[in-house]
């Protein structure tokens, strides 16, 4: 009998920190200036000898891999957990407009900052407001009670996204903000403008999430198989359901206050975990968080480089990745799945 | 004398318009298999939830040795009741070993992993109805019937005092029905108390030494099967006209010959 063991979800979850540590060095050393790794390490550690470099490394790309390693890891473990809720492998906060709900919080507080002498930090708590908000009304609508049904679920998302669409462009043009690019940039979902102000506090929101969900992992187990099963086998389905929407909801919040609506990436990373791990959610959400994160540096990299001097929004390549995934997770799921 | 292993007391439950649980008071005594029949719709898995606490009832009371079960923790109460559900949703490709290890969560605390003790009380509790060999398939690969069988596995690993169990059988072949029905006459004969939901009254009658009959939320007749299984009750539970032989071992044996009323 296959049992996944302490020991064994701790090498796998070693690997794949050793291969976030690899995405991230090879964040800060890819660009137009020519850093080696040997250049990374060497600033890394505070060495004289890494010269003039080691302010690029560690005043631009160190921040801003180690943000797009959190947007990662948020917006995966989000995906993750937002599955294991609602028993549905295509739940992801992009889809069922969570992170429409949360950018929508976020604007509001950039558009309206300034009249009320909020800070730039604003952003965070609100774009959190806005997403747990969503989530409880997505709660709400779909109905909890039962399994949700994926059409049921999409055609929520579709209205959730472009109620929030229609809100983002509202609030953006009342206020002014439609001008540049910084209105196209929080639609498609980008790197490129963080303010590193809001990098303290987006990991404290995403590390809040994670503490909150890390607990609930067995219990969560137990709850992707039906809600009356969990009771029965001893979980507080209705506390464990409160905390995790909590945490999905700093989740998705902090990676949408800096990075706007990067889609799909809570779809791609479980999905891709869950077929080299296995569905347990105790290993498979920690994965996730390593993974996503592993997973949004090479993109962003990706985004950073590929055209040259031309920067594509990272939001752009993880759509072009994740729709034709979902669409064949749609097929798939619609071939394979049957009713409680 | 000690206590009952389950006992109703007047439950009663309302959901929306319609009283789905009037005044049901029985009992389950340890050692003890009872039946439990009735048309659909009559209560049966209504009176499993509110036995669990997934619905509180609107009034009554229904206790564990005596103890109400809204004194007991969840957990606590997971401890005790275990319940075999007719089928389970799987979204996601568990293994039928792991999902029969789920039966151990009431008896572990905190988030950790299973010792090696619940791995073999699970491998134990496989073999027990023949399916050791499921063990390292998904349930997203099993048939009905394979589910149903890690369903009772996964409720016997739960070491429960009580075992309900809604139609446990449906899915099953002849040779497994039998296996199922053995363990639960063995986890009753080692003191357990068990509730078997079935629409097979010949075969509730024969392996379940009482018959409970629900109609409408309202315990029609609680007793032997030979008592139970009559032309005239059973006309008025199922609206059905049947007549009741003896089977050669002396057991009774419900031949219906068509609806009461033409459809």
């Amino acid at each position: 009998m296959k049992v996944l063991t302490a020991r064994a979800a701790g090498q796998r979850l070693a690997l794949l920190a050793a291969l976030l540590g690899a995405a991230l060095v090879l964040g800060i050393a890819a660009g137009p200036s020519g850093i080696g790794v040997g250049d990374v390490l060497r600033a890394l550690r505070g060495d004289e000898a890494a010269g003039p470099v080691a302010d690029i490394v560690l005043r631009v790309r160190l921040p801003r891999v180690l943000l797009a390693a959190a947007v990662g890891a948020a917006l995966a473990v989000a995906g993750a957990l937002f599955q294991a809720l609602l028993r549905n492998p295509l739940a992801d906060p992009f889809v069922l407009g969570v992170s429409g709900g949360a950018a929508v919080g976020g604007i509001l507080a950039l558009s309206l900052g300034p009249a009320l002498g909020w800070g730039a930090s604003a952003v965070v708590p609100s774009a959190f407001a806005g997403a747990l908000v969503t989530t409880a009304v997505l709660y709400a609508v779909s109905g909890v009670r039962g399994r949700v049904s994926a059409t049921q679920l999409l055609l929520t998302g579709v209205v959730f996204n472009a109620f929030a669409s229609a809100g983002i462009v509202f609030v953006a043009s009342l206020a002014g903000l439609t001008e540049g690019t910084s209105l196209f940039l929080w639609l498609i979902g980008s790197l490129s403008a963080v303010r590193a102000d809001a990098a303290p506090m987006v990991a404290v929101f995403v590390a809040l999430g994670l503490a909150c969900a890390l607990p609930l992992l067995r219990d969560l187990n137990l709850l992707s198989l039906g809600e009356e099963s969990a009771q029965q086998l001893g979980v507080d389905v209705g506390r464990v359901q409160r905390l995790l929407l909590l945490s999905t909801s700093l989740m998705v919040g902090a990676a949408v206050s800096v990075a706007g609506l990067v889609g799909f990436v809570g779809l791609i990373v479980p999905h891709l975990l869950r077929l080299r791990l296995g569905p347990d959610h105790r290993l498979l959400v920690p994965a996730a968080a390593l993974g996503g994160a592993a997973f949004l540096v090479l993109c962003d990299t990706a985004a950073r480089t590929l055209f040259g001097g031309r920067e594509l929004p990272v939001g752009a390549i993880t759509a072009l990745a994740g729709g034709p995934l979902f669409l064949y997770l749609l097929r798939r799921h619609h071939l394979r799945s049957f009713a409680p | 004398m000690s206590a009952p292993a389950l006992s109703f007391h007047d439950v009663a439950l309302r959901l929306g318009p319609r009283d789905v649980l009037s005044g049901v008071s029985f009992e389950l005594g340890a050692g003890e298999v009872l039946g439990l029949a009735g048309p659909n719709g009559a209560g049966k898995t209504t009176l499993f939830r509110v036995a669990t606490r997934v619905l509180r009832p609107d009034r009554g009371e229904i206790r564990l040795e005596g103890t109400p079960i809204a004194a007991l923790s969840r957990r606590a109460l997971a401890r005790r009741i275990a319940v075999v559900p007719q089928d389970v949703g799987v979204p996601f490709p568990f293994l039928a070993g792991e999902v029969v290890l789920m039966g151990r969560a009431p008896h572990r605390s905190g988030v950790g992993f299973e010792s090696a003790a619940d791995v073999e009380s699970a491998q134990r509790c496989l073999a027990c109805v023949g399916i050791e060999a499921l063990a390292d398939r998904s349930m997203i690969e099993l048939s009905g019937g394979e589910r149903q069988l890690v369903l009772v596995a996964r409720a016997l690993a739960q070491e429960p005092d009580v075992l309900l169990l809604d139609e446990p059988t449906a899915h099953l072949d002849l040779r497994h029905r039998a296996v199922v029905l053995e363990r639960v006459r063995e986890f009753a004969a080692a003191g357990g108390a068990a509730l078997v939901v079935s629409h097979d009254l010949n075969l509730a009658a024969r392996s379940c030494g009482r018959l409970a009959l629900l109609a409408d939320g309202v315990l029609a007749a609680c007793g032997p099967p030979a008592e139970v299984l009559r032309p005239q009750l059973l006309r008025r539970v199922f609206d059905v006209e049947a007549e009741v032989l003896a089977a050669p071992d002396g057991a009774p044996l419900v031949v219906p010959r068509g609806a009461g009323r033409p459809v």
